[in-house]
């Protein structure tokens, strides 16, 4: 720790180098009225070992002064795009309304796990005793707050036009599709804090973010969506500072102790398998939620996991890590994540807060040439049948509720590799009761820490456990109709198909469409 | 095996909250339900039975108000002839007696196996 001062005569300016360790180092101190390891009292419990938490060291050298201009340059330039989005109605300009449903999920499920991040990252700094490692915490705590600010912002725009943007936080806590990202975040929070800085830094933001950011900003590029595109800038910056920290944070464990590294390979295998299963939600945006397509998952997976990932082992070799167990399973399911995931949205759209269609001829020829293995094998003859039965006035949709995921808390919509039309089931025996699984990797994970698992709020248990009605509303009877309520999704309004919907009309008649015969519409 | 990882919260003695356990259900418990190569029903369903329920009531009232019934190949399913799974064994239900009684306990995995039909064009869905 470092305790001896520094300070200059008075008058002089320090250099760049004297105020930041002035003002990242010099507010690290041992205590004196309560012993080290009573102030930090986490630190212990995992196993993990520091010897020396001097030889972190901070790759970008930023003091909160200049952290504090160069966001303040960055919020000016993104009010200023946002401005003139607002004044131009920036809204009319994107591909389609059926986009906007992109951003529903992204500002469901993802803007309120920014903000259990920001919790998150205000808690782990004050769990570590190295100022170096305290300050990256904090700044990463107040980025995070931010990206929830300026994602509230600019979609706040979409919210005055579209359906389904009402309501994100308390959709965030209750609605089923929601619980898969939010129940991720209250893992991580949940974790020591070792556990939680590989869980967010280095899983989420080192190996896994660009799966979230590139498609959801690139889409947004290709689709018109400027104001997205801008806040998606706006923290892209931050992104890469958050990336290097996970980086430079892996690497300062690995060293300080060789056992640390068979404790960080547990909690990589944990959280790439749970960051994967989150990314479910990403592959159908990819694949069947963007009007102009950006790549698909495959690619996508390809690209950012397995040829980034798989050189960043490459580096993490010398200290004893390997790729996360069962990596090689991602890339197998690759050619069937989407069509899985989608399938799942269109059975249950009647409970969901956006619009689910069918793919075009176009899209099914573009969804067969990138998935030459398995679309018109597997997945066109579904969608054609689905399409016959809308023809004839007979959607489908499932009225039944679906078994979930122990771990995940994903339904049980993914199948055998060895035979993609069985469902994949793992189930064990715990304590007298029975729990099941989507996967060996999440059997194993709930298996590591059965007592966290048991706890998990799988929603379909608590619809049916009569927990899903709101407060204060007298019950309807009806379990669908008020666990939708529940949900705060208004029905025929924020649900169902994008055909006949309320978006849909809107937008056919702001861009002078509902007056031209159907055919020439579509 | 993994091994366990204690944290912060593990430490205590308060027992784990177990959340599904069966008291929750009202006298009620869960069972689940899945249909082999039939994945147009995107996943297995959640039942909400009692465990006096007959294995005959399942088959002749809950299955058919199920998301399993809106299925094209529903019709041509031959009862005498499906070969059940409970917990991915085989299993030989008896129709006139109750989940109770033949071992379906809380949270049981039933599966529906019907070689002669293999979904949407042949393709498991």
């Amino acid at each position: 720790m470092n305790t001896q001062d520094t300070r200059r005569p008075s008058g002089k300016k320090l250099s760049l180098k004297e105020k930041y360790a002035q003002m990242t180092r010099g507010l690290g101190w041992d205590t004196t009225y309560e012993p080290m390891d009573k102030v930090f009292d986490q630190l212990g419990l995992e196993g993990i070992k520091i010897h020396d938490w001097d030889k972190w060291e901070d790759p970008f050298r930023l003091t909160m002064d200049a952290y504090w201009k160069y966001q303040a340059e960055k919020e000016r330039k993104l009010y200023a795009v946002l401005d003139a989005f607002q004044q131009n109605n920036g809204h009319l300009n994107i591909s389609d309304a059926r986009y906007v449903n992109t951003l529903k999920l992204f500002f469901t499920g993802i803007t309120p796990a920014e903000y259990n991040a920001h919790r998150l990252f205000s808690m782990l700094g004050r769990q570590f005793p190295g100022p170096g490692a305290a300050i990256a915490c904090q700044m990463q705590a107040v980025d995070e707050l931010r990206h929830v600010q300026t994602q509230i912002h600019c979609i706040s725009q979409y919210n005055k036009y579209f359906n389904g943007l009402h309501d994100h936080t308390v959709m965030n806590d209750r609605l089923w599709y929601l619980s898969v990202p939010k129940s991720f975040f209250e893992d991580a929070i949940s974790s020591g804090p070792f556990e939680q800085i590989i869980a967010i830094s280095f899983a989420l933001e080192y190996l896994l973010t660009n799966l979230v950011f590139m498609p959801f900003m690139s889409g947004a590029a290709y689709n018109g969506d400027m104001a997205t595109v801008t806040f998606g800038f706006s923290s892209q910056s931050d992104e890469a500072r958050h990336m290097t920290l996970g980086l430079e944070c892996i690497k300062f464990v690995l060293e300080q102790d060789p056992g640390n590294a068979a404790i960080i390979q547990r909690y990589l295998d944990k959280w790439f398998w749970r960051g994967y299963k989150v990314l479910g939600l990403v592959s159908m945006m990819l694949d069947y939620m963007l009007p102009k397509k950006v790549m698909s998952w495959k690619e996508a997976w390809d690209i950012y996991f397995v040829q980034n990932g798989g050189s960043l082992f490459n580096d993490l070799s010398r200290y004893g890590l390997r790729m996360p167990k069962y990596w090689e399973q991602s890339v197998a399911e690759a050619e069937h994540l989407s069509h899985q995931t989608w399938n799942a949205f269109y059975n249950f759209s009647g409970a969901a807060a956006f619009h689910v269609w069918l793919p075009s001829d176009e899209d099914m020829a573009w969804l067969a040439e990138k998935y030459p293995n398995t679309f018109d094998q597997h997945y066109r003859p579904r969608i054609e049948h689905y399409r016959k039965l809308q023809a004839e006035g007979k959607r489908y949709y499932n009225p039944s509720l679906p078994m979930l995921c122990q771990t995940c808390q994903t339904p049980l919509i993914f199948t055998e590799m060895d035979d993609p039309t069985r469902t994949s089931h793992r189930q064990l025996e715990h304590d007298g009761d029975t729990y099941h699984f989507c996967s060996d990797g999440c059997r194993d994970i709930f298996a590591g820490q059965p007592d966290k698992y048991v706890s998990a709020w799988l929603p379909a248990h608590q619809i049916l456990q009569g927990n899903c009605v709101e407060p204060g509303a007298e019950a309807a009877g009806d379990p669908g109709a008020d666990a939708l309520r529940y949900f705060h999704v208004v029905a025929g309004q924020d649900n169902l198909d994008y055909e006949g919907s309320p978006d849909e009309a809107n937008w056919l008649r702001w861009k002078g469409l509902d007056k031209m015969p159907p055919a020439a519409a579509a | 095996m993994e091994t366990p990882v204690h944290t912060h919260a593990q430490q205590t003695s308060v027992p784990p909250l177990v959340r599904d356990r069966i008291d929750n259900f009202h006298g009620q418990q869960l069972l689940y339900v899945g249909w082999d190569h039939h994945t147009m029903i995107c996943a297995p369903i959640a039942l909400l039975v009692s465990p006096e329920l007959r294995f005959s009531e399942l088959i002749d009232s809950l299955l058919p108000a199920s998301a399993f019934a809106l299925h094209p190949e529903w019709p041509q399913v031959d009862w005498a002839h499906v070969e059940w799974l409970l917990a991915d064994r085989p299993f030989t239900p008896e129709r006139d007696a109750t989940l109770k009684a033949q071992g379906i306990g809380h949270k049981a995995y039933l599966r529906i196996h019907t070689p002669a039909l293999r979904g949407i064009a042949g393709t498991g869905a």
